[in-house]
């Protein structure tokens, strides 16, 4: 009875194309909202902050780009932790060799310069498909990670092969303690995804949405092909850039090349196939799973532990973890391939029907 | 330039692609009878090469141990077939691509879980030492588990490039392969021929993991070996034996000359992307492979 | 038949035009003209060559010679080598013979990509969705519905495209033709695979562009029925060659037509 629409009538173009256009979510967007401005940074505690909603957000932000290029323009990329990187030690440049640029500048510049790799390694897309595209992807990864590495200048020549990010200072106000970067990180991830929000359901979004449909009609109907394929890289190589720069700076505060794994990059993957391809939703959702299981199988474990006097090894416990993620993958692509957001649709639309049946 | 050094590097990288060629035969295959593009297979040939290896160190006989590994992995493969790949027969490409993503990290966490994951080292009775008799001729060291393991190629490609050619089964593969829907109408039994293809390519897998594992021992590390398959399979085409022993001689030679030659004005390390790069440059040139087909979209 | 608008003169003229596949001819020195708000019909027997002239008016394929000219803006415009995105700039809109549609998008959201060249705003603008982005997506909006409201698809706008009937579907690909205000309209095949009464939907939707929006129509039909009924003027193909060019009447008694195609009542 609570979730019905009856009533709320739209008779304008602008009321039916809002973001909520049912009341019921507005509201409770609204309270999810204070939740994570407000309530959140005041009582949870520094485990909470540190080690699970913010690494949550900044993947978040990462899935959230790669479902713009992979989800949305159906172009499929392996190279995410590679873009990521990028956007995190041009950070530390910017910061360190400029630093009355600002800590927000300088994000927005690394992740135009992941953009530009982006749209570089994005050329290929031009021209081949698929999982070819994937391979060239590939290229990416491993030839940026191999230039991180070996041109010094990214990490200062840094003999330790390690960069320790900077202090946030915004406005002479230093942003250290878990909850300041949490409020940081929620911002801006906030931002950038009402952004997505807005760009996936105007013409750039159904450019993209043509062009991984069904490109050929797509450019027959007018929609450059070269344009949107380049923009879909730049823009979500922009967010994995900025994703990238809050890993370093917000979560792990030291970080060396190695830790931009292809791993990572299919992780991320995983986040975008679990919580649902081309939806935005999808990126969150899939994003607090990932982050999620780990936590929940230790705490599983330990209950094991608990109950049965027998300690798991670390080794079982992260060998376990991949084949559940991987079994999760096979199971959502079988069972319902547009992930947790299909199902969470599907799940209003039943609420909206309760308590009746049909 | 010193022509003997020169020579020893081309040939030990053509012998690196060689075996770079044994994995990527795997995934030809499945690709060509089924469409599937197996990113699985390097896990595969981790877990043929650990659960040889392991039966072998608890005293195994080494025959024996082959036999029980390749009757795994031919379950295994069937195992593959019906849960993952039956599911997914009408989707796109891409969704079966992914799900052997998923499939490459459950095959992995396996691997350890039931293994353990110590490295391993794997003796095939070839001593991975240089062949004299070409060592005190012309100064060129190779060796000889890499011949060996080129040998065994040569042999596999063979057997296999017999086996579609002339049995009734190679046919309908063949027919499989061209298309499912004819293979159907004229009685060709698609579930079966499916399991077959995943049990040879769960055979192939086993011979390129003990090659792999003889030559670097047998670790996690292995499956990373498939991704090199990937460059190869882009040079060789995806649906070509032939293709991917060329490809692979191309990357492995290429690979190693690039990182002898190149990789001290640049700092090292090139062989990490090389592979990739040169798929890259080859996909914006002809993006079917040397032997692929020519992919025509219609609308 | 009465017309509401008037036909002109020549809009479009194909001249000489040869297009080969490898060995293949599909179309050999085929020259026809199409005037100003007519409905022009290509018909003739599979392999003809209907949907190779058709491709090669709005670029998907290049002929090997010849050459189409177009009047747009009143004046005449020359080309061999158009790419279709150039084609759909020029004001040439096209349904294809197996739906093009965007799968994964709704109705509306698939009518809306046909007025992608209107759309100027960049796509900041679109991100940050104040002023100019919001105001010229409704202004779209409104133009979309008046073609759905057109096409009798409104229950529909919201339904993803993949599950619609198969007719439905290709009234959804009109409406996205429609959606760019082209000039000239090429339809592949519009009413294939539909019964009786969808076809005769479709053809008082056609016939309702032509009036309506006066748009220069042309179609490949093989129900010979509704070739007669709509259509004004017939070109008639058979193995790359045209072997008639006339009204529907003439074409119809034409002798060489009967022998290549339509054969005679028994």
């Amino acid at each position: 009875m609570l979730y019905r629409e009856a009533g709320q009538f739209k008779s304008t173009y602008a009321e039916d194309q809002q973001i909520f256009p049912i009341r019921q979510d507005r509201i409770a967007v609204a309270v999810l909202l204070a939740v994570a401005f407000v309530v959140v940074p005041l009582f949870a505690n520094q485990y909470w902050l540190s080690a699970i909603l913010i690494p949550f957000l900044i993947f978040s932000l990462a899935a959230l780009g790669l479902n713009i290029l992979t989800g949305y323009a159906g172009q499929l990329s392996l190279g995410t932790s590679a873009f990521m990187a990028v956007g995190a030690f041009m950070a530390y440049n910017f910061v360190l060799r400029m630093p009355w640029l600002g800590i927000i500048p300088s994000f927005v510049l690394a992740g135009l310069c992941a953009a530009a790799v982006g749209i570089v390694f994005g050329l290929p897309s031009l021209r081949i498909k698929g999982f070819y595209l994937a391979v060239a992807t590939l290229a990416c990864q491993f030839f940026v990670l191999w230039a991180l590495q070996r041109i010094g200048w990214f990490m200062n020549y840094s003999p330790s092969g390690v960069i320790a990010a900077q202090k946030i200072v915004i406005l002479g106000y230093a942003f250290d303690s878990p909850a300041s970067k949490y409020m940081i990180t929620v911002t801006i991830v906030a931002v950038m995804a009402l952004l997505a929000k807005n760009l996936v359901r105007s013409e750039t979004g159904r450019a993209f949405m043509a062009v991984r449909d069904m490109d050929v009609a797509a450019s027959v109907i007018g929609i450059p092909m070269m344009k949107t394929k380049l923009l879909a890289f730049a823009i979500s190589s922009f967010y994995c850039g900025v994703a990238g720069a809050l890993y370093v700076f917000c979560y792990l505060g030291t970080v060396e090349p190695e830790a931009f794994t292809l791993d990572l990059s299919f992780r991320i993957l995983f986040m975008i196939i679990i919580g649902g391809v081309g939806s935005i939703l999808g990126s969150f959702l899939g994003a607090a799973f990932i982050t999620l299981l780990p936590i929940f199988l230790s705490v599983a474990s330990g209950a094991f532990s608990h109950a049965t006097g027998m300690e798991p090894s670390h080794a079982l416990l992260s060998n376990l973890e991949l084949i559940i993620f991987g079994g999760l993958i096979i199971f959502f692509l079988i069972v319902e391939p547009h992930g947790l957001a299909r199902l969470w649709q599907i799940a209003k639309e039943k609420l909206r029907l309760w308590p009746f049946p049909h | 330039m010193n022509v003997a050094f020169f020579f020893e590097v081309l040939i030990g990288g053509l012998l690196a692609g060689v075996m770079y060629s044994l994995v990527a035969i795997g995934f030809v295959l499945i690709y060509k009878a089924s469409g599937v593009f197996n990113f699985a297979q390097g896990a595969m040939v981790f877990f043929a090469a650990l659960t040889f290896v392991s039966l072998v160190e608890r005293g195994v006989n080494f025959w024996i141990a082959l036999v029980i590994t390749l009757a795994v992995m031919v379950v295994l493969g069937m195992a593959i077939e019906k849960v993952v790949l039956r599911p997914l027969v009408n989707q796109p490409p891409i969704t079966l691509f992914m799900a052997t993503i998923g499939l490459t990290f459950v095959l992995e966490g396996l691997s350890q879980l039931v293994w353990g994951s110590q490295p391993h080292a794997l003796e095939l009775g070839i001593p991975d030492v240089p062949m004299e008799w070409l060592v005190q001729s012309t100064g060129i060291v190779i060796s000889q588990t890499d011949l060996f393991a080129a040998g065994i190629a040569g042999v596999l490609v063979a057997s296999l490039a017999l086996f579609f050619q002339y049995t009734r089964i190679g046919r309908a593969l063949r027919a499989v392969a061209d298309d499912h829907q004819a293979a159907l109408a004229v009685g060709i039994p698609l579930k079966n021929i499916w399991a077959i293809v995943w049990a040879v390519a769960g055979f192939v897998a086993l011979v390129a993991g003990l090659m792999w594992g003889a030559r670097n021992g047998v670790q996690f590390a292995l499956t990373f070996i498939a991704l090199k398959a990937l460059p190869v399979l882009i040079l060789g085409g995806f649906e070509s034996i032939p293709g991917a022993i060329i490809g692979g001689l191309i990357i492995g030679a290429s690979e190693k000359l690039a990182e002898v030659y190149f990789g001290p004005m640049v700092g090292g390390g090139i062989e990490s992307w090389f592979a990739y790069v040169i798929a890259l440059l080859f996909l914006l040139v002809r993006p079917q492979g040397l032997f692929g087909e020519k992919i025509i979209d219609r609308v | 038949m009465t017309r509401a608008v008037q036909i002109g003169e020549a809009i479009l003229s194909v001249e000489s035009v040869s297009l080969a596949f490898g060995g293949v001819k599909a179309l050999q020195e085929v020259s026809f003209d199409v005037r100003e708000h007519e409905i022009r019909a290509i018909i003739g027997p599979n392999g003809a060559g209907k949907s190779s002239m058709l491709n090669v008016i709005n670029g998907v394929y290049h002929p090997q010679q010849g050459k189409i000219r177009l009047r747009a803006n009143g004046a005449w415009r020359e080309f061999r080598d158009m790419d279709p995105h150039e084609a759909a700039a020029m004001g040439i809109a096209r349904t294809f013979q197996n739906i093009a549609l965007f799968k994964g998008m709704t109705v509306l959201d698939n009518v809306l990509t046909g007025r992608n060249l209107k759309m100027r705003c960049s796509f900041l603008e679109q991100a940050i969705w104040i002023g100019r982005a919001r105001r010229e997506e409704h202004e779209h909006r409104r133009a979309v519905e008046e073609i759905i409201d057109f096409l009798e698809i409104q229950h529909i706008r919201k339904t993803l495209v993949g599950k619609l009937p198969y007719g439905l579907q290709k009234r959804v690909e009109l409406a996205r033709a429609l959606a760019a205000e082209p000039t000239l309209l090429l339809l592949d095949e519009p009413m294939s695979g539909m019964n009786l009464e969808e076809k005769q939907d479709m053809c008082r939707f056609v016939l309702d562009v032509n009036d309506h929006y006066g748009t220069t129509i042309v179609l490949i039909e093989h129900d010979m029925s509704v070739v007669m009924d709509i259509s004004d003027r017939v070109v008639v193909l058979d193995y790359g060659r045209k072997i008639a060019d006339g009204t529907p009447d003439e074409v119809r008694a034409n002798q060489a037509v009967i022998d290549a195609y339509l054969g005679v009542a028994h």
